[in-house]
């Protein structure tokens, strides 16, 4: 066992162990409404907790150890595929804005479902909703939890099932006792250790590689197709790489993980101040992190498995306790991810769910108990599906990021904007939205060019337009929305 | 009564700046990545060691991009309070 890169992780974890511990006593002091408290932190985060557990919650393990692995393989065309990342870091807060925040604290919205029960006024919608963020962000979960423990293993050497235990218990035990906030503060400490990360593992990786000149002369005399924008075998071609921009980029307002951020925050300036973090923080992060995958390749040629090659050129040009704090940076990534995926997933089974249609006359107490308790059976649960995992949750955990984006973009962002968006309408679009992405993606490999999730987008928007038009609901009072 | 909020004049305004920068970045980011990326690699010229094309596209567009967020949140988008008006927050 390497204890140099060991116990850099190790304080780590302890640290975030001690903000689990603190949030847990702001919850216990707060005079707020509990489920308000755990599921959304008292609608209070700052602009820079908010800008980093945006980046966090969505920086996963795919794209901080499976992202340097494939710019690799196929150099610069994968660092400019990552770059379509940048927009999300303005975009997505600055689309919903202030109307989503305003309209979920009317309301009284904790979670994506409950705003879409309240917008709609439909019971169908919000029970889609829930099943959808159930069924798909527990897989996508699990898969970033064998992520997390194969990080572990390669690193410290540590068997995997051991690795996972680890793992799992550190995530589970902040999040169980500290909710959401403990979630964001988190998400803050790692969003700040990728952040730093990735730049003195840059440094170190051009230093080591000659300059910068050096390296792309390495890449040039190896492969030229390298650095250029089409990828090692010429094979990226500019309609599939641009859908990205659909994939990681714009359609990310669609992600309940990241919706439910939006109404997080406490004030416009918080907003604001977020912006600007955000995206100067995920461009950098991306850029940076992307661009290591490349540089490594003349440094240290031949590594067969892509996920590797962030560890070993950890370990190849850094001293063995700072590398040991870099690759923190990818277990932060992951712990960041995870913890924010089960919190939802829990709000889902006990708000969405429980407290909404099977008890509603609820007592704090219970809905406490419940909330612990489910959030802490869906973690072990989660842990025994990652020890050996089925097939079926590898295969849910495909559509989960372009399948929530086709399910959830147009009912809420054509709900916020368009009054004339009614529940019909947003019913078929998340039918169309799922169901057209599972097709696509299974019988057509990327139609016309273009990435799986192009299409379905296209389709659930066609839908819920034009279902919308054709029909008209009538709103109970009080309304929120009045028509003409 | 949602046409008379003046706070939602605000927040159309700043989602359509939202889908201006998206626009702006996305033409930046496609013209310099496969305008000057599309030349057999021995034509490429460079910048800071990098290939112009990635350097433009990719560095240059960050860069670009970031200073384009900081002055129009600083000089077009405007506060406003949150709470819903009628009655005191929980």
């Amino acid at each position: 066992m390497n204890w140099a890169v060991i116990i850099p992780l190790l304080l780590f974890i302890i640290l975030i162990f001690i903000i689990g511990f603190w949030a847990n006593r702001s919850i216990r002091l707060s005079k707020k409404d509990f489920m308000q408290e755990y599921f959304l932190g008292g609608r209070e985060l700052g602009g820079f907790i908010l800008a980093m557990t945006m980046m966090a919650t969505y920086g996963s393990a795919s794209s901080f150890i499976g992202g340097p692995g494939v710019a690799y393989t196929e150099g610069l065309a994968w660092v400019l595929l990552a770059m379509t990342q940048v927009v999300t870091g303005y975009f997505v807060l600055m689309v919903l804005g202030k109307k989503f925040a305003i309209k979920a604290r009317e309301y009284k919205a904790v979670t994506l479902t409950d705003y879409l029960r309240t917008r709609y006024q439909s019971h169908v919608v919000a029970l889609l909703a829930a099943v959808s963020i159930i069924i798909f962000l527990f897989s996508a979960m699990a898969a970033q939890w064998v992520g997390g423990a194969r990080l572990i293993e390669t690193v410290t050497g540590i068997p995997y099932t051991s690795a996972l235990f680890i793992f799992a218990a550190s995530v589970l035990i902040y999040v169980i006792i500290g909710g959401f906030r403990a979630v964001a503060l988190t998400d803050a400490v790692q969003g700040s250790v990728m952040f730093v990360g990735t730049l003195i593992l840059l440094i170190a990786t051009v230093i080591a590689g000659g300059g910068v000149e050096e390296i792309m002369q390495g890449l040039t005399r190896e492969n030229p197709n390298l650095i250029t924008p089409f990828g090692a075998d010429l094979t990226l071609t500019p309609a599939y790489v641009s859908s990205f921009w659909i994939l990681v980029g714009v359609a990310v307002v669609g992600l309940p993980q990241v919706t439910l951020r939006a109404m997080s925050y406490k004030t416009s300036k918080a907003m604001h101040r977020a912006i600007i973090i955000g995206t100067v923080v995920v461009g950098f992060v991306m850029l940076n992190m992307h661009l290591i995958g490349v540089f490594a390749r003349p440094i240290l040629p031949g590594i067969e498995v892509g996920d590797k090659v962030m560890p070993l050129i950890a370990l190849e040009v850094l001293p063995g306790w700072v590398a040991g704090l870099v690759l923190a940076a990818p277990m932060a990534a992951i712990m960041s991810t995870v913890d924010s995926l089960l919190l939802l997933v829990s709000s889902a089974f006990v708000k969405d769910i429980y407290v909404t249609y099977l008890k509603p006359d609820a007592s704090e107490r219970r809905v406490k108990g419940m909330s612990f308790g489910v959030t802490g059976v869906l973690g072990i649960f989660v842990f025994l599906m990652a020890l050996q995992p089925p097939d079926l949750l590898i295969w849910l955990n495909l559509f989960a990021f372009g399948g929530l984006e086709a399910t959830f973009i147009w009912p809420v962002v054509l709900g916020l904007y368009w009054q004339k968006g009614n529940k019909y309408g947003a019913i078929s679009s998340m039918l169309t939205g799922i169901l057209s992405y599972v097709i696509v993606d299974q019988f057509f490999n990327q139609p016309l060019g273009v990435h799986s999730v192009v299409l379905p987008v296209l389709f659930s928007f066609i839908v819920y337009v034009l279902v919308s038009a054709g029909t008209t609901q009538n709103y109970t009072a009080p309304v929120t929305n009045p028509t003409r | 009564m949602e046409k008379h909020d003046e706070r939602f004049k605000v927040a159309n305004r700043e989602a359509l700046i939202g889908v201006g920068l998206a626009l702006i970045n996305f033409l930046w980011w496609f013209g310099f990545a496969y305008g000057l990326g599309s030349k057999p690699p021995e034509e490429y010229s460079y910048i800071f060691g990098l290939p112009a094309w990635f350097f433009m596209s990719c560095v240059g567009g960050f860069i670009l991009m970031s200073v384009l967020v900081i002055f129009v949140v600083n000089v077009y988008f405007t506060d406003v309070p949150l709470e819903a008006k009628d009655e005191d927050t929980e």
